[in-house]
């Protein structure tokens, strides 16, 4: 018995709990026919009630154990943030040579008013480059996990609710189209203001989320469906890695590009920022609605 | 320059948009596709590592128009580029060999989605190869958690979704941990560009200056990225990650995942922290103590268990155990023995699980070591190959696994302090290694019970043949010509 227990011990350390992980989660194998389960298993087999117990003793233990691991953590990242330099000081580490460049020559070598724009998509382009394939990559791993199930359809009853709703269509009616010239405006700002292709892109995301949820997802899917969303995503990451690579090859090689800065504060100047920042743009709106759309009804 | 030294940027980039263009592919399509960039990818690492071999040099990548401490750069050398290639090549391999059980496991209208996400992992682990930024290393741990999150889950069955659950939380804790430890040393630096790191943090740790913001940083990045790797009290994600994924997905997340994580990590103790600095802070020895531990406990955890795959997934805790061992025991032979294991472990362990998929599928699936009773009689192949991985795992010549013991041996006789538990713990975890393979490999080698119920057809065994050979050339020719590639490792460490 003592053995048996040892041996549970390091199972649920390991295993999760078993059965609970079996009852909740199916069986291994897709192919294998679930076993029909009459009684819980715990009540009829002693070792299995005996696991019961233990796991009922490690939640108990749960709770004390986190408490005190997240005092000790807070304590350790405030006595670590009490030493860090003051806030706001005027001979910061931070104020060095880099951020002296960035805002002294940031709009002369980039083209950008916005220094944001300028350090994200010239001086540091990789990190986004990155960055907007991140999103992507999160929408691939939400497509995996919810296009392989049948779909969780919104019921019918639901939708004609909500699309009844007269105060919400009507606002719906005024505040989405302001709110995607909004987006786009601050897209195509992004080198000149606040704004760029990250929060421009949520804007439109967040227009296109109203539009759907009052007017349901027909009208929309016309233009929007799952085939044309594939294909603008494609257009704008591809379009955002080729020119930047071309962009890094040339600088890497000491090569000219052929887009300059142009004069800061037109409208096309800046060189790529502007293309970037609406490539950026496109892949964000795109995966927000994308991701509202697949958890509402399962599909896009 | 040379025009090789562009390889990289093209390989990164070209692997980024063929993961966009492989989502609107069919299957077929997205699978050769991501087949055929893996093998570019391979051959131009090659290339570079016969050029920074020959020049014997580093070489820093401008990315764009702006020099470091102002734009991003990438770092090539020789380990760079031997790393990449060793990534690139297993990818290769577990692609092809695990194609067999991806068909079935994959369901058709995301299967393509599959291919997608593993060559964004393949970017992402370029990047933490090439990365001489920070920030951007933080970036691709993003894409790389994501991804291997993807390629977990896409096998739709209920354990795997708790376990794909399991593994995003610790990993994410990682990477918030990882995220924390860059803000602090912007905080007190203000550079994450890597040789201006190491420049500032020297100079600070020289005068005494911020110390504990210093030390907080070396802490949350190393807990974070061996909470990612699975160093010992954090492997718990690891037997059910790597035990029911679907076997390409297991090789990939065992044999390079948790190596871009550790090769990032060796990257930052070298190139950000300074191997003074990291070495004087006592870190080093709480490596040492937990690969000591996770190197025992995982072998234990590995005998208690009942499952191959699991089995597979705790002897890799031990694995890890041997690397993050060597990076405690010294900075010269310990980290070189250590990359060496990396390498070793990159290509074992794709092979023990792939080989362990074949087994199972002969006895109709089955995991459990009862029930693969005499299996290797069915399908003689996957048990001379499993056969193979596991005398690499236990260290026997002329195996690559061989030479990583020897070389963990030999950093032990140049520390001084940490000699004698260094060589008892390698005896004790090879012998405990031994129990557990040996134990396994008399259970398929036993007289079989009967026919095996299912037999699979030659033809489809082809690439599970192909890229078990391919792994076993690699292992033996590292271990029988292993000199140049420790001596290549030993340079590189005191170039970086």
């Amino acid at each position: 018995m003592k053995q048996n227990s040892l041996k549970e011990y390091f199972r649920q350390w390991d295993a999760g709990n078993f059965d609970f992980t079996e009852a909740m989660a199916g069986e291994d194998h897709p192919k294998r026919p679930k076993p029909e389960k009459p009684l819980p298993a715990w009540d009829k087999k002693p070792i299995l009630r005996l696991r019961n117990r233990e796991i009922a003793f490690f939640r108990k233990l749960y709770a004390p154990i986190a408490v005190v691991l997240c005092t000790v953590m807070i304590g350790f990242l405030i006595y670590t943030v009490c030493s860090l330099p003051p806030f706001g000081a005027a001979d910061l580490p931070t104020n060095n040579e880099v951020t002296a460049r960035y805002l002294g020559k940031g709009m002369e070598e980039t083209g950008a008013v916005n220094t944001v724009a300028g350090v994200i998509l010239d001086y540091r382009a990789f990190d986004t480059l990155g960055e907007s394939h991140v999103l992507f990559t999160a929408m691939l791993a939400v497509l995996a996990l919810l296009l392989s199930e049948s779909g969780i359809r919104e019921s019918e009853a639901e939708r004609r609710i909500m699309q009844d709703d007269l105060i919400l269509r009507t606002t719906a009616r005024v505040v989405t189209p302001v709110t995607l010239i909004f987006g786009v405006y601050v897209m195509f700002n992004g080198h000149l203001g606040p704004g760029g292709g990250f929060s421009g892109g949520a804007i439109v995301g967040a227009g296109l989320i109203l539009y759907s949820i009052a007017f349901g997802f027909e009208n929309l899917g016309r233009i929007l469906n799952f085939k044309m969303f594939r294909i603008v995503v494609l257009f704008a990451l591809s379009f955002y890695s080729i020119a930047k690579c071309y962009s890094f090859f040339c600088g890497a090689n000491g090569y000219e590009t052929i887009f300059s800065a142009g004069t800061p504060g037109a409208i096309f100047s800046a060189g790529l920022i502007l293309p970037l920042n609406l490539a950026v743009g496109l892949v964000v709106s795109l995966t927000m609605y994308g991701f509202y759309s697949l958890f509402q009804r399962g599909e896009i | 320059m040379s025009f090789s030294l562009n390889f990289p940027l093209f390989a990164i980039v070209l692997s980024l948009i063929c993961s966009v263009v492989s989502a609107l592919l069919p299957r077929k399509a997205a699978r050769v596709l991501s087949l055929v960039l893996f093998g570019m990818i391979a051959a131009s690492s090659a290339v570079i590592l016969l050029y920074t071999g020959k020049t014997g040099r580093i070489f820093f990548y401008q990315m764009g128009h702006f020099p470091h401490p102002w734009g991003n750069e990438l770092k090539i050398g020789a380990l760079e580029a031997l790393f990449s290639l060793a990534f690139s090549l297993v990818l290769l391999s577990c692609i092809t060999g695990g194609s067999r059980q991806l068909r079935i496991d994959l369901v058709p209208k995301t299967s393509n989605l599959y291919y997608s996400m593993v060559d964004l992992l393949q970017a992402a682990l370029l990047v933490l190869v090439y990365t001489n930024d920070l920030f951007t290393g933080y970036v691709f741990i993003e894409i790389c958690t994501i991804a291997s999150c993807g390629i977990l889950l896409i096998r739709q069955v209920g354990r795997t979704t708790l376990a794909s659950v399991r593994y995003m939380i610790f990993s994410l804790v990682g990477s918030g941990l990882f995220l924390f430890g860059v803000i602090l040393l912007y905080q007190v630096t203000g550079h994450l560009l890597m040789p201006n790191l190491r420049e500032c943090i020297a100079l600070l740790w020289k005068n005494g200056q911020y110390r504990v913001p210093l030390l907080a940083a070396m802490i949350l990045i190393s807990v974070g990225l061996s909470i990612k790797s699975g160093l010992f009290p954090f492997h718990f994600w690891m037997p059910d990650t790597y035990g029911y994924a679907t076997p390409a997905s297991s090789g990939i997340l065992s044999g390079l995942v948790s190596k871009g994580y550790i090769f990032l990590l060796l990257k930052l103790v070298f190139d950000v922290f300074g191997t003074e600095v990291f070495y004087q802070s006592g870190l080093q020895n709480v490596f040492y103590v937990l690969g000591f531990l996770g190197m025992i406990i995982g072998s234990i955890s590995a005998m208690r268990e009942n499952d191959i795959f699991r089995m597979i997934a705790f002897s890799s805790a031990a694995q890890i155990g041997y690397i993050y061992l060597g990076i405690g025991v010294s900075q010269t032979f310990g980290v070189a023995a250590a990359l060496f294991h990396v390498l070793t472990h990159a290509v074992t362990k794709p092979l023990l699980f792939l080989s362990a998929a074949q087994l199972s599928e002969a006895v109709g699936g089955k995991k459990q070591f009862k029930e693969l009773q005499g299996t290797a009689h069915f399908n003689k192949f996957a048990g001379f190959a499993f056969t193979v991985g596991s005398l690499s795992m236990i260290g026997i010549p002329p195996t690559m696994g061989f030479i990583s013991k020897y070389l963990f041996a030999v950093s032990a006789f140049h520390a001084n302090l940490k000699m004698i538990p260094t060589l008892i713990v390698l005896a004790v975890s090879t012998v405990l290694n031994t129990i557990y393979f040996a134990r396994t490999l008399i259970r398929i080698y036993n007289n079989p019970d009967g026919t095996s119920p299912s037999r699979i057809p030659n033809s489809a065994q082809k690439p599970f043949v192909l890229s078990a050979v391919f792994l076993i050339v690699m292992n033996l020719i590292a271990g029988i010509a292993s000199q140049p590639l420790v001596n290549l490792l030993r340079e590189s460490l005191n170039l970086f």
